[in-house]
């Protein structure tokens, strides 16, 4: 018989327990935070075709909407692997807290990082970035743009989802780069981009860590794969608002 | 009173076989109807407590620490012995056991030493088969090393944490049954009294150390695995929890306390730095493997070690010893350390140390490798003295380590009391007047797992069983009096602190009953300590409340006993008119070598409790020596 | 050793409390005179004669062997579980790692699973709850075969010892900002899982310790590496990535089997 099998005290504290173990949330954090980070980057990638113009991006995002039932399936398990993320996050972090409900006089760290310490806030950031970017590009729930008018040289606002290119495809290169030419949006957008590196700059390695993916020899390397996925990401999304927002990109570019 | 050892006949090599075999049992359905206490979860303590609840008894154990994983086993470094030879050098049963009756000057019973040696082998197995990580050769074979008095190699080890990892193997057995609600486990719980009915131990009484309750168990057997009285001396190796007063209020219950004089002084621990200072650290012995014990040779050097030449130093021990070297045993080397300083030939500021130098094995082996054997000993002493030991050679000198003498116990580990055991250090057992290195793991393992398992099935189905409840009169007895003594230790309220008797009881020890003894010096300890008691009762200051968490009352309660107990170890050197392993009478010497008079006193010597104020009385079990001659312990 | 030493003269900051029940403060007291070879425990003895001299209650702070190994001992020093050394315990700080003047913060460990019993006392029998659970190989003593029978790597030992040091002092949980349990829990579960004694009932072992943690209300690991900063025996939080594994492969692979029977457990 195993021994194991005797019946355990009941717990003593009035830590609230979690619908899995502790081990199990974090695997379930790092799995979500994993296809939440491929989401990143592919969503990344697929935006960086703004600096080959007008033509493939819009002819990407035909692409994308061209997969139908596909793209809602893959949105419908998105917004879950966010939701789990989210939701365990507070769950985790609310134990956390009351796993110490007397904290120290003298609070010191030796080893945690700066971005392990925010995860919590850095992500709640995100989360807010990721309500209003959705409202802006695809909800087009704000989506007026202010657009020069060719003829009086004065501007007139525009209704973002309404653009189309020439082959009649939506302009989604137009979207982008009117956005982006107004400083408030860059900023916060590029604010919101430095957030979420920082948050990836923990997440990307613990992830390893949470799912016993870890070895004494590889180790740095995964350090090193978890900071340059932040800097990636970090670098390649505030690039698109900096440079369209200095006019170094898009600079020519006129609605139709 | 009668002591009787119980040894069984036949000859030495086949008596504890067949006696196992012959033995009564308790069957295995009225296991559980016999409730045993168990006082102390050491090696010994908490082994025995596992293996009873395995067979089935219902086992309570208890603890005064906060876990039964810091009893103090857990800081043995270096090893346990077994007779495995795993090595092909020549090591055997007899030869362990010979070892050890010769390493403890032929002071112990022979048919006790030769079970140790036997049952050593088994110890090994059990641990391996527990997890415990030993050090292994890249053959993925058990290692060995040297161990002080044996000229082969059979001490196994973890690193430098042998006890904690041997105690943690015991700790998890234990934890399995606490676990399984087999046994009750009360921590933070002291033993103050034990309660005798007729002869028979059927219970103790103990002091809830957070809540301050005092309160009786009945048991039909009462197992004391509470360790030795090394703090009896204030200064010692041991931690600052260990205390003789579970032993020596069982003694005042009746038991016999045999052989206190028989105190063992370490070689090699870090010296005394300051009079602040509460607890000495051991260096292990292990470390006399690779490093070369020194002085200068001339009085009054004080240039650093790296300024005397060669030809200026004194290898004291390799000259004196030459066959054993730096590995001659503990109480030889003690001495020869102490000689060396008392020529004025000591090191360091106070001049008493000397020093251990691992410049040649260094040079032969590479730092790297004494690293790896050694490493935490050498971080233990770099944290304690601010100096790098990789460097310049280490200072150490003598101190109090562990306490051969303690509960007298037959060939069952039972004490003169009915039902009641002592095991581990705690009783007297298997040393005789010397420990040797790695010794003391393996007498407390083999008591807790292969021998009172056994014996105690013997003595219980050998007597009727009784049921005394906790309300017969000896319960309220013995618990009204522990309250009344602690009530008086609070309403005190004197001007002096507990710490501050404590060390003056331990510089009276050391200086007058300390590594060399005289008639002279014991007359003046046994003239001294009286007045210090008195003193204590009436000017000591214990702070605080009996109702809760009180660490000083808890401190002042184990002073009290050593105050008494003190007086009955110099009354034992007094009596022992030789000189004998640790015990040693200046008026008794051959050259500086210990004289042993075995016409005289070839004999444990067993102390009854005669009541307060009255002078023990001296009981004798001779030592009959079948198997081997005791002969002048030579280590040249 | 210096000669003539300088005393120091400190100002400390204790945490009292009477009792589980107190809602607890800090305290300031002087520590004057204090050699730099004394130890902190021996400096706090020091105070603590003192305040018995005027009559006041000594502060309550747990110790015993004060080498480094019965994990009893366990102040948070300035923010620090065990004080400033790295890889040393409560009872091997020593005033020289001060400087006259200076501040100490002492406050005891804080986690909802180790209550405060008085002032710098914690109950720290959770971790005896998690042992309990599982932290053992389920041999009766007479089972064994020999010691030799079932050769063991060395690097494999060396790896299993490493994780087997811990000391049970609790220094982690004090460390992390969840009061997180993952390190010691890590720890055992990894000692017994590299060796073949332990392979057994690997699988169950695993479970039940990360259970009975939860139980015990500590938090989970964000992998920030306190523990292993902290951690006296400087155990790494490999170990933990290694139980997280051990874990995940008990999800897959533990089937409760309800037909075994027997055996006195």
């Amino acid at each position: 018989m195993s021994t194991m099998t005797a019946p355990r005290p009941a717990a003593r504290t009035n830590v609230a327990p979690l619908p899995v173990s502790t081990l199990a949330a974090k695997y379930w954090m790092a799995i979500t935070g994993l296809l939440l980070v491929a989401f990143v980057l592919v969503h990344m990638a697929g935006n960086l075709l703004v600096y080959r113009g007008q033509d493939a991006l819009n002819g990407y995002a035909k692409f994308l909407k061209g997969m139908g039932p596909m793209l809602w399936i893959a949105r419908g398990g998105l917004l879950l692997v966010f939701l789990v993320h989210i939701g365990l996050a507070f769950r985790l972090s609310r134990r956390n807290r009351q796993a110490r409900p007397i904290g120290y006089q003298v609070e010191r760290t030796l080893r945690a990082s700066l971005p392990s310490k925010y995860m919590l806030l850095t992500g709640l950031v995100i989360l807010a970035f990721v309500i209003f970017h959705l409202a802006h590009y695809t909800l087009g729930i704000v989506h007026q743009v202010p657009v020069k008018d060719p003829q009086t040289g004065g501007e007139v606002m525009r209704d973002m989802l309404s653009l189309h290119d020439q082959q009649g495809r939506h302009d989604v290169y137009g979207m982008v780069i009117l956005a982006f030419r107004q400083p408030v949006i860059s900023l916060s957008y590029i604010l919101a981009q430095l957030l979420l590196a920082l948050h990836l700059y923990h997440g990307a390695s613990s992830m390893f860590q949470s799912l016993g993916l870890n070895h004494s020899r590889y180790n740095a390397l995964i350090q090193k794969v978890g900071a340059a996925v932040a800097v990636i990401v970090g670098v390649g999304n505030v690039s698109m608002p900096l440079t369209i927002m200095l006019g170094l990109v898009g600079q020519g570019y006129q609605p139709l | 009173m009668k002591l009787e050892s119980k040894v069984p006949g036949g000859p030495l090599a086949s008596k504890w076989t067949r006696y196992r075999s012959e033995m009564k049992l308790v069957a295995p359905n009225n296991k559980r109807k016999y409730k045993i206490l168990i006082v102390g979860t050491g090696l010994a303590g908490a082994s025995a407590a596992a293996t009873l609840a395995e067979l089935g008894y219902n086992v309570h154990a208890f603890t005064f620490h906060d876990s039964p994983r810091r009893a103090h086993s857990i800081a043995a470094q270096g090893g346990i012995n077994a007779a495995k030879n795993y090595q092909n050098d020549g090591d055997s049963i007899f030869r362990l056991f010979y070892d050890t009756i010769k390493g403890g000057d032929f002071r112990a019973r022979e048919a006790n030493v030769h079970r140790l040696a036997e049952v050593s082998v088994n110890i090994i197995d059990q641990c391996v088969a527990q997890g415990v990580p030993f050090n292994r050769e890249y053959g993925g074979t058990l290692a060995n090393r040297s161990f002080g008095g044996a000229q082969v190699s059979r001490t196994f080890y973890c690193r430098g944490q042998t006890g904690q990892q041997l105690l943690i193997g015991a700790y998890s057995a234990l934890s399995r049954q606490i676990g399984l609600g087999k046994v009750k486990m009360h921590t933070r719980c002291e033993m103050v009294d034990l309660v005798v009915v007729n002869g028979r131990a059927v219970g103790i009484i103990t002091r809830d150390l957070v809540t301050g309750r005092i309160e009786a168990h009945a048991g039909d057997a009462v197992v004391l695995g509470t360790g030795g009285y090394s703090n009896v001396f204030f200064l010692s190796t041991n931690a600052a929890g260990c205390n003789v007063s579970a032993t020596f209020r069982a003694y005042k219950r009746g038991a016999a306390f045999a052989n206190p004089c028989y105190t063992q002084i370490h070689p090699t621990c870090i010296p005394v730095s300051g009079d602040y200072q509460k607890k000495l650290t051991l260096m292990s012995e292990s470390l006399r493997n690779d490093g070369r014990v020194w002085v200068p040779l001339k009085a009054g050097d004080k240039r650093p070690p790296e300024q005397i030449p060669e030809g200026e130093r004194d290898y004291y021990l390799e000259r004196k010893y030459p066959s054993y070297g730096n590995l001659a045993p503990r109480d030889i080397s003690s001495r020869a350390a102490k000689q060396v300083c008392d020529e004025g030939r000591g090191v360091g500021e106070s001049g008493r140390g000397v020093y251990l130098d691992f410049k040649d094995a260094i040079a032969r082996v590479g730092e790297h490798v004494i690293r790896e054997k050694y490493g935490n000993l050498f971080d233990m002493y770099a944290h304690i003295t601010h100096e790098n030991p990789y460097r310049s050679p280490m200072r150490i000198y003598p101190a109090l380590h562990y306490t051969m003498g303690g509960l007298w116990v037959d060939y069952n580990l039972m004490s003169n009391v009915q039902n009641l055991f002592v095991i581990g250090e705690a009783n007297f057992s298997d040393h005789g007047a010397n420990r040797l290195g790695a010794s003391a793991l393996m007498q407390g393992l083999a008591d807790g797992y292969f021998i009172l398992p056994y014996t105690m099935g013997q003595e219980l189905a050998s007597v009727k069983k009784e049921e005394v409840g906790t309300d017969h009169d000896a319960f309220k007895e013995a618990a009204s009096s522990v309250q009344q003594k602690l009530d008086k230790l609070l309403a005190i309220r004197g001007k002096k602190t507990i710490t501050a008797f404590h060390k003056e009881l331990g510089k009276v020890m050391w200086d007058h009953c300390g590594m060399a003894r005289t008639a002279e010096s014991l007359q003046a300890a046994l003239r001294r300590i009286p007045e210090l008691r008195a003193d204590f009762w009436q000017n000591v200051s214990v702070p605080g409340q009996g109702n809760d968490l009180n660490p000083s009352l808890e401190y002042a309660n184990r002073v009290a006993d050593y105050l008494e107990f003190a007086e009955l170890l110099c009354l034992d050197a007094l009596q022992r008119n030789e000189s004998c392993g640790g015990h040693f009478r200046e008026e008794y010497q051959d050259n500086g070598e210990a004289a042993r008079n075995d016409a005289e006193f070839c004999h444990a010597a067993a102390w009854e409790y005669a009541g307060p104020d009255q002078p023990p009385i001296r009981h004798t079990e001779p030592l009959v020596f079948e198997e081997v001659k005791p002969t002048v312990r030579s280590y040249k | 050793m210096a000669g003539a030493t300088k005393l120091m003269n400190l100002t400390l900051h204790v945490w009292r409390q009477k009792g589980p029940s107190d809602p607890g403060r800090m305290v300031e007291y002087k520590a004057t005179n204090v050699s730099p070879d004394m130890s902190l425990l021996e400096m706090l003895d020091v105070v603590n004669d003192e305040l018995t001299e005027k009559g006041e209650e000594p502060i309550a702070f747990e110790f015993d062997c004060r080498e480094g190994i019965c994990g009893t001992c366990g102040l948070v020093i300035n923010g620090r579980p065990h004080g400033p050394n790295k890889a040393a315990t409560t009872c091997q700080v020593y005033m020289r790692d001060f400087t006259d003047g200076d501040h100490l913060y002492i406050e005891p460990w804080r986690a909802a699973g180790f209550p405060v019993l008085k002032d710098c006392v914690v109950d720290r029998a959770a971790f005896d709850r998690i042992i309990q659970a599982g932290g053992f190989v389920s041999v009766n003593t007479g089972n064994a075969v020999d010691g030799n029978a079932i050769p063991i790597p060395k690097h494999q030992a060396n790896l299993a010892m490493d994780a087997a040091a811990c000391i049970g002092c609790g220094a982690c949980v004090a460390a992390c900002k969840n009061a997180s349990a993952m390190l010691f829990v890590a720890a055992k579960v990894s000692h017994l899982a590299l060796l073949p004694q332990g392979e057994v009932e690997r699988t169950e072992r695993v479970r039940q310790m990360v259970y009975q943690m939860d139980a015990e209300g500590f938090g989970a690991c964000t992998n920030q590496a306190e523990c292993e900063a902290a951690c006296p025996k400087e155990i790494s939080i490999d170990f933990i990535a290694k139980m997280n594994r051990e874990f995940m492969r008990s999800c897959t692979l533990s089937q409760k089997s309800r037909g075994d029977s027997g055996g006195t457990g």
